[in-house]
């Protein structure tokens, strides 16, 4: 047997292990019967269903031919690395991490952070371009989020606000 | 009458200046963010909700109307200068619409969507409000199992109307389903699926997914394609008016497809994509008046008919959402969990215990729709210039937007976290070639898809038959069915594969 399309065959594997991920955890909970309908019933059922339809998806993927294979191609990693990554540290700076006891360094260091960041992940990366935008980005954020809208943000970083 | 007394309550809300600020500050924010080429009305609407958190709830909705309206005005503009649909209930605009920008037209074109669009929503806001009242009177009918089959009914539409494979659409929603049900369950109290997270016993919150998947997928896949490919043609705009020739063009196809959008965009399953499919094959069908354009090639009456279509549908979108509580697509669903968020149970009660903002809403939406024709026309030339701004200065902004939206839905950073998870999980689908709108549907639906599906066999002793005996239920079901049976055909699938491969 050959795959005839790369992306459903795939799919179809994804829906597979979703389906019965959650069907295995639904059978952890009480499942009752139709009439009482524990917890795990409708999430056991939707699970199987999913594996099922899973199944199917993976099947057609084997044997409907398609005219280039349907192939996935390359991933992105470049930019799925750097727009991840930079939404982490931006989240690490703003809130800090208290079970390690990293204070936060609050928004402003946090949109500079992240602009820099997600920039990497372009085709270009001229640094003094970068380094106009975040400055923007953080003058109009602050002014839009902290003094316009009064949102509960820590601006600067605990050392300094205290 | 009553239906003017209605509108005069919603009126004299959304008339107070303060309203009508935030409506105009929607529809500008809304724009701005959806003419960006590759944020489609769902990532823009998620993008801006929390925008809205700190207004009192009949504000919070007229803004969220007005950045509904602005984000699919947005997505036209960027269908006809761009060749960009910012989703499927455009893509039929783009044939014409980018044709005729080639030619130097972007601005009747241009001013073509936006009339029609206007005149539509003037009909469909009218429509929304005399359908409102005896739906409403029929949705108290309704119990657990009528519920649960309408319920399928919409999630049979979506399934019919995604584009793509049929059977990844139903396993979406079905992800969807049981992502919905990850948290606490209401009736036994059990945490489910939350791996003794604090967090994740009040659910997935459906910003992280919406953002994640629609926002953070939608740019990586964005800059994995070269520089090229997402090239914009950023067409000169001259001369903004439609001559009395287009005039005579327009005015039918906006009549024909404001009429079909209005009554399609009624049923559950993504109206606006078939209504405005349907009012393109129509004007296809329609006789030529001599000296007219042939379709495909720029003709004015390819780009009236549509917009006004869907412009209609989605307005009357609203009505199954405003009357029962159920989202008929993937941009209602977020209208829905926007509503929870401001503590409104969307559903027939809110019409009788809150009439203010229920007709205050439906006034707004016609608001919104002026506001975007008095607004946008005049302003097209600043946002063909966004259209220009280079993709590498908009995408780290649009990131910040999406994490710090995220952020303050709950000032906790467990959300950036998850929100990195679907932004991957997002990216995989693109790749995968699986469409996610249905998925998003399938999450708000889950919850009460669960609890009336419990209600209904607790009502009949788990007996499954309870859903084709009761006739209401029945003949829903049976429509669901028709449905599935009518998209299964050999001549339609064909069809539809036909419609969907222009995207």
């Amino acid at each position: 047997m050959r795959i005839k399309s790369e992306k459903d065959f795939f799919s179809g594997l994804l829906f597979i292990a979703v389906g019965i991920a959650f069907a295995w955890g639904a059978t952890n909970y009480k499942v009752g019967d139709a009439a009482r309908m524990g917890p795990g019933y409708f999430p056991l059922l939707l699970g199987i269903l999913m594996a099922v339809v899973g199944l199917a998806v993976t099947f057609t993927a084997m044997t409907v031919e398609t005219e280039d294979g349907e192939r996935i191609g390359k991933f992105a990693w470049k930019p799925l690395f750097f727009i991840i990554l930079s939404n982490l540290t931006f989240g690490v700076l703003l809130g800090g991490v208290p079970s390690i006891g990293l204070p936060y360094m609050g928004l402003v260091a946090a949109i500079i952070a992240l602009t820099f960041i997600a920039a990497l992940a372009g085709e270009e990366f001229k640094f003094k371009e970068v380094l106009s935008l975040a400055i923007v980005l953080a003058v109009a954020c602050y002014l839009t989020f902290i003094v316009a809208l009064k949102l509960q943000f820590p601006a600067w970083p605990a050392f300094i606000a205290g | 009458m009553e239906l003017f007394n209605h509108l005069a309550i919603g009126f004299g809300v959304a008339f107070t200046p303060i309203n009508l600020l935030y409506a105009f500050v929607g529809c500008l924010l809304g724009t701005l963010i959806g003419v960006l080429p590759g944020i489609g009305p769902l990532a823009t609407i998620a993008m801006l909700l929390p925008a809205t958190y700190a207004l009192p709830p009949v504000s919070a909705l007229i803004m969220l109307a007005g950045i509904y309206y602005g984000a699919q005005y947005g997505g036209s503009t960027t269908a006809i200068l761009v060749n960009l649909p910012g989703e499927a209930s455009s893509v039929v605009t783009v044939i014409d619409g980018y044709q005729m920008a080639r030619q130097g037209r972007a601005g009747p074109a241009l001013a073509a969507a936006g009339m029609g669009s206007f005149f539509a929503g003037c009909v469909g806001t009218l429509v929304l409000a005399a359908f409102a009242v005896p739906l409403t009177e029929v949705a108290f009918k309704f119990g657990p199992a009528e519920y649960f089959s309408l319920m399928i009914l919409g999630l049979i539409g979506a399934i019919v109307l995604a584009s793509g494979s049929i059977l990844k659409a139903v396993g979406m929603i079905l992800m969807g389903l049981l992502m919905g049900l990850v948290g606490t369950d209401v009736n036994s109290g059990v945490a489910r699926f939350s791996f003794d997270i604090p967090e994740l016993t009040d659910g997935i919150g459906f910003i992280v997914i919406g953002m994640g998947i629609f926002g953070y997928g939608e740019i990586i896949s964005n800059l994995g394609k070269h520089e090229s490919e997402r090239k914009v043609f950023a067409a000169e705009v001259k001369g903004l008016m439609p001559t009395k020739e287009d005039f005579r063009n327009m005015l039918p196809a906006v009549l024909r497809g404001t009429l079909l959008g209005s009554a399609l965009g009624i049923l559950p399953g993504g109206g606006a994509t078939m209504a405005a499919f349907a009012a393109y094959t129509i004007e296809k069908k329609a006789r030529m008046r001599p000296g007219e354009v042939p379709f495909g090639k720029g003709n004015i009456r390819g780009v009236a008919g549509p917009e006004s279509a869907n412009n209609a549908a989605s307005q009357t979108s609203f009505i199954p959402l405003l009357t029962l509580g159920i989202p008929p697509n993937a941009v209602m669903a977020l209208m829905v969990g926007a509503m929870t968020i401001h503590n409104i149970q969307p559903g027939p009660q809110v019409m009788t215990s809150n009439p203010e903002l229920f007709w205050g809403l439906i006034a707004s939406m016609w608001i919104g729709n002026a506001m975007l024709i008095i607004l946008n026309l005049p302003l097209i030339g600043i946002w063909i210039k966004l259209l220009t701004v280079p993709y590498r200065w908009l995408f780290p902004a649009i990131v910040l937007f999406c994490a710090i939206g995220v952020y303050s839905t709950n000032n906790n950073t467990w959300d950036i976290w998850m929100v990195a998870m679907f932004g991957v999980i997002g990216y995989t689908f693109i790749k995968l070639g699986i469409e996610p709108a249905p998925l998003l549907l399938g999450y708000v639906l889950g919850p009460m898809m669960e609890e009336n599906l419990r209600r209904a066999l607790l009502l009949s002793r788990g007996d499954w038959s309870v859903f084709v005996t009761r006739g209401l239920s029945a003949s829903l079901l049976a429509v669901a069915a028709l449905l599935l049976i009518i998209v299964l055909l050999p001549s339609v699938k064909k069809k539809r594969q036909e419609a969907f491969v222009e995207e």
